[in-house]
């Protein structure tokens, strides 16, 4: 089977993140990279799917330079080869050109399957597994807590609001995965050792066939006006139990109404 | 005045507040019409109407069983058909993938987790953890837009919809995933957590699956939702569907009370929008403290069950 698992490199949440004042989007060079978590979820979810039935996981990266790392990671944790899609064409794409680009990079790869995270933390749009779908024609397995696959036929439980659906589709099918679907490896000593003889291709938007006026800030179908720090919440009153601390904030709740 | 289209979310006929929510925005920028998919229209539309709806569309039941990809191919349509000057959908999981599927068929922007909306459909974000106000506009297509949960406040304003049912075609690819059967698990009496006006959330320093019962009986207490922490959904004290924070649920709530949990920035990222928070931890040095507008240093076990037993007083 043909999966591919895509990877992106996000600022870690640890390090203080900002936007640029000059053109409003995110400043990666501000904050250290590291993988975006749901999708060590995901590369899991391709690697047991491939020990269970064979095949090959090649990882899809689009961003600058520095995703490399990223997908050194992906490969460490087993992941057979990589695609990095980098051009300059592609910075500040917003979700509707990301989807587009990602696609035609799929173009080249070809797939059965693609498995990504159902969110990033940067952008925390969750909108790119149903763009995608949307995109390739193919059905939508999104939200993701369990995948089962038999032949071509998968079925996966989806998360929901209220609970789960079961969900029922032939591949080549997109699937997005949650948190806790699995328990991501850690790449062992061999694996990163490994990880640096595998192949890695870098594709510019020409070799992916992407369209330049299509992707891009200044061709993005959204843009953010401005920014501002969010006024720091006034100092609230804090006090210390000396057994009547439950007492006190009921208090406080009647005070503001609650009880 | 300008048509809006918002779709309705509901669970078998039961409509989610979100969506009173969204007509209210949507009446604010325009006239509401409310989209209808699937089950139980008929013991809903009163509501609909309570809230504002100036018209309904109603679609076939059958787009139900798919997949979200009907759903988007009905708002496509009626993209198409009626002009609407926007779309406002539920900033939910599925309701971020409706617009994402919406915004391809339409060529449209999408704008996901909006706090607010404002006239020329001005979205306000509140980003990285809250830390960070930011605004963002469409500039191709309709303005599709994904609103969170609790952001805008309800309004009744009785209207007289009328109603239109819509067909669409769908393709072999809007039914590529079939909803074989749909699980809706038991939560009680307790509201929905992205819905509920208080939220009370329990973290590591609840100690055990069985201390939940300390969060629960507070919650109770207040008609509040649970919520958990990851380092509580981890240990497996409670489940991940309850999870608060960046990789779990946005909650805005008037009311968040955080009790054993210190309050890392990705914690933060889920709950930092609420009106008012109130925490309870036994480190004075907590991070949650600096976002308190009550807090109490102290011992959860003694405070909660207190806290639990005074509210049932004052009743
Ligand atoms: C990519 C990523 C995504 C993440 N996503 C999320 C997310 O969605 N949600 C989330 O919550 N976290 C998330 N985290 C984890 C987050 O960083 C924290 O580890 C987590 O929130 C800690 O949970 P906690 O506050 O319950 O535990 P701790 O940080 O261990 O805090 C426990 C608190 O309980 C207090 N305490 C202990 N005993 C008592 C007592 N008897 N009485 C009163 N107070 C007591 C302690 O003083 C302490 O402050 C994420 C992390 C990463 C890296």
């Amino acid at each position: 089977m043909n999966i591919v698992v895509l990877v992106k490199q996000v600022p870690d949440t640890e390090s203080p993140r900002k936007l640029k004042s000059d053109d409003n989007t995110l400043d990666r060079a501000a904050a250290d990279g590291v993988i975006n978590e749901l999708d060590e979820y995901a590369i899991e979810e391709a690697l047991l799917i491939k020990e269970a039935h064979g095949g090959e996981v090649t990882v899809l990266t689009m961003g600058p330079d520095k995703a490399a790392e990223s997908i050194r990671k992906a490969l460490a944790m087993g992941a057979d080869k990589a695609v990095h899609l980098k051009d300059d064409a592609l910075a500040g794409s917003d979700s509707l050109q990301t989807s587009y680009a990602i696609q035609q990079a799929l173009g080249t790869t070809g797939f059965d399957l693609v498995v990504l995270g159902a969110e990033s933390t940067d952008a925390r749009t969750g909108v790119l597994a149903a763009m995608l779908a949307e995109r390739l024609g193919v059905p939508q397995l999104s939200l993701a807590n369990k995948v089962e696959i038999d032949g071509t036929s998968i079925k996966v439980q989806r998360q929901t609001d209220y609970g789960h659906d079961k969900v029922e589709a032939t591949l080549p099918a997109v699937v997005s995965v949650v948190e806790k679907i699995n328990e991501p490896r850690y790449p062992s000593f061999k694996g990163i050792m490994a990880a640096k003889k595998k192949p890695v291709e870098t594709l510019d938007i020409a070799a992916a066939g992407i369209d330049a006026a299509q992707v891009g800030l200044a061709n993005a179908a959204t843009e953010v006006v401005d920014f501002a720090e969010a006024p720091p919440r006034a100092q609230g009153q804090i006090v210390t139990d000396e057994g009547d601390g439950g007492a006190k904030v009921a208090e406080f709740l009647a005070s503001k109404k609650f009880v | 005045m300008a048509e809006i289209l918002v779709l309705v979310d509901h669970v078998d006929g039961e409509v989610k507040k979100v969506t009173l929510e969204l007509l209210t925005l949507a009446n604010r920028l325009g006239e509401a019409s409310a989209v209808w998919v699937g089950a139980g229209y008929d013991g809903a539309k009163d509501k609909l109407a309570e809230y504002g709806a100036q018209k309904v569309y109603v679609g076939d039941e059958e787009l139900a069983s798919y997949v979200v990809a009907p759903k988007a191919a009905l708002l496509a349509e009626l993209v198409g058909s009626k002009s609407p000057a926007a779309v406002l959908v539920a900033a939910t999981g599925e309701g971020k993938e409706i617009a994402g599927r919406l915004a391809v068929k339409t060529g449209s922007g999408v704008l996901t987790d909006v706090v607010d909306v404002a006239d020329g459909f001005v979205a306000e974000h509140s980003i990285f953890g809250g830390g960070i106000i930011s605004h963002a506009k469409v500039k191709a297509g309709t303005p599709i837009i994904a609103v969170r949960p609790n952001s805008i406040a309800p309004e009744a304003a009785p209207a007289t919809p009328a109603e239109e049912q819509v067909a669409v075609t769908l393709s072999d690819a809007d039914k590529g995933a079939k909803i074989v059967e749909k699980v809706v698990e038991e939560k009680g009496e307790r509201p929905d957590l992205t819905e509920a006006s208080i939220v009370v959330s329990g973290g590591r320093g609840v100690g055990s699956g069985d201390n939940f019962k300390i969060i629960e009986e507070l919650a109770d207490s207040l008609g509040a939702a649970v919520g958990a922490s990851r380092a509580a959904t981890d240990a497996g004290w409670y489940p991940h569907s309850f999870q608060v924070g960046q990789t779990g649920k946005t909650v805005s709530p008037q009311l968040y009370i955080a009790v054993g949990i210190s309050g890392a920035i990705q914690h933060r990222a889920g709950m930092q929008t609420s009106k008012t928070i109130v925490a309870i931890n036994k480190d004075a040095e907590a991070p949650i403290f600096e976002l308190v507008d009550f807090g109490v240093v102290g011992d959860l076990f003694q405070i909660a069950p207190q806290l639990t037993e005074e509210i049932g007083k004052r009743k």
